[in-house]
């Protein structure tokens, strides 16, 4: 367990670290990945919310501090996202082959919106077409296309849990 | 999960609320301190990467760019045979009137060449983090450049790092001028990410041609000193247009500078501090 909670704390703070000083310059079609939430994804779908909404709000606060930004509004985003999709790695959904694709696809656009909503209501001067319309699709499928590597590279270092751990999951028909 | 979102919530709006020298801002000065290092070598484990595809995207463009900068260059000789001409004629006059100025650029200000650790962390905040602060000398309202152009201002400093706001931020605005005598205030225009700006509030009766260049105006505007010394090259002028309906033109204003790859930005300290801003 506190292997564990190592391990995903380094992956979130590089994840962070290099989400804060090297793609954030990047725009691509308007858009640009967002590696902090990948990973996120990545550790929530494997260990679960708990993992999923600490990770969140540690990662929110290590991007805030390194961009100056409004402490807690990153930190605030992330814990939902990470817990709700923790609580969908406590599924058995969890081991289909689209579960991280599908969660990467759902929080983008969900942590665009929370994000969209959090700035205006601090006050900041928001664009709802730039954010929605300009970049949120680019996003999505440059966080879609890096999705694979990163979490192949969660699961190699966060082991999946064994069947013993997985008896109080969750079981998802459909 | 529920005690995160609250603490999450209690930052906010603590942060949110109190001045600039809170507990909250200056534990966030600490923590960027301690962050710095760690940046600076992600920086510099990134830059070989940037480095390449800069030099592959360099030598894509070059083709094109090399007719248009003979020409350009050709252009500017002539220019540059006139304004020395001129600019001699300005110096004597100016000698003999007794004319007194303001601080000028770049004479009165000391440059601080820092680089730029962290990009703009999202669409809504056109803001950057470069790795020096108040022990350099930098104060809050301080003019950012590079070489190409206005950058924007400091809006946040600590000790070794401070946050610059770009001229692509909704909150930015600066008094401008072309060499018409044509003046108004560039803000940014529809796509921050594609880095066009507008120039705005110039009224109908007034010069713009498209080709013109746009540089600071460096005068005073609503009671308050301007931040930005006068001449300082902000863009050129893409497209001019107005309606019968609108009381002001269209203007569009393609910057200098590229905002989507600053590597590393000069702060313009100036030597003799005036009027603190409030």
């Amino acid at each position: 367990m506190a292997a564990d909670a190592v391990k995903a704390g380094a992956i979130l703070f590089v994840a962070a670290l290099v989400q804060v000083t090297v793609l954030n310059r990047l725009v691509i079609l308007g858009g640009g990945p967002d590696l902090l939430l990948l990973a996120l994804v990545g550790v929530s779908l494997l260990r679960g919310s708990v993992f999923g909404a600490a990770g969140g709000f540690c990662a929110g606060l290590v991007v805030d501090t390194a961009d100056l930004g409004t402490l807690g509004l990153t930190s605030l985003v992330l814990t939902v996202a990470g817990y709700w999709i923790g609580r969908y790695g406590e599924t058995t959904g969890r081991d289909r082959v689209h579960a991280p694709f599908v969660s990467v696809a759902v929080v983008t656009v969900l942590a665009s919106f929370g994000e969209l909503l959090l700035h205006f209501m601090i006050g900041d001067h928001v664009s709802a077409r730039l954010v929605l319309l300009d970049a949120l699709f680019p996003s999505i499928l440059l966080n879609l296309a890096l999705t694979a590597p990163v979490y192949a590279l969660c699961r190699r270092l966060l082991r999946p849990p064994e069947l013993a751990e997985l008896a109080t999951e969750v079981r998802l028909l459909g | 999960m529920g005690v995160l979102v609250l603490l999450s919530i209690a930052l906010l709006t603590v942060y949110f609320r109190e001045s600039a020298g809170g507990p909250l801002h200056r534990t966030q000065g600490v923590g960027a301190a301690i962050l710095r290092p760690f940046e600076v070598g992600t920086e510099r484990i990134a830059r070989p990467f940037r480095d390449t595809y800069g030099y592959f995207h360099g030598l894509a463009v070059a083709r094109s760019q090399n007719g248009r900068l003979r020409a350009e260059a050709e252009h500017y000789r002539q220019l540059y045979i006139q304004n020395a001409t001129a600019a001699h004629d300005n110096v004597q006059l100016r000698r003999l009137l007794n004319y007194e100025q303001g601080p000028s650029f770049p004479a009165d200000y000391q440059p601080v060449n820092t680089r730029v650790l962290a990009g703009p962390p999202s669409q809504f905040e056109q803001q950057i983090v470069v790795a020096a602060g108040s022990k350099q000398g930098i104060h809050r309202y301080d003019p950012v450049v590079t070489p190409g152009g206005l950058v924007g201002d400091v809006t946040k400093v600590f000790s070794n790092v401070a946050r610059v706001t770009l001229l692509t931020d909704d909150q930015s605005a600066v008094g401008a001028m072309n060499l018409r005598g044509a003046s108004g205030l560039v803000r940014h225009g529809a796509s921050p990410t594609g880095g066009t700006l507008i120039l705005d509030q110039v009224t109908k009766d007034q010069v713009v041609y498209r080709g013109d260049r746009v540089l600071t105006q460096g005068s005073l505007a609503g009671g308050l000193p301007s931040i930005y010394p006068r001449g300082i090259p902000i863009g050129t002028v893409t497209h001019v247009g107005q309606s019968d309906v609108g009381l002001y033109k269209d203007i569009q204003v393609s910057p200098f500078v590229d905002f989507s790859s600053l590597e590393s930005v000069i702060v313009l300290v100036p030597k003799v501090r005036s009027a603190q801003l409030p």
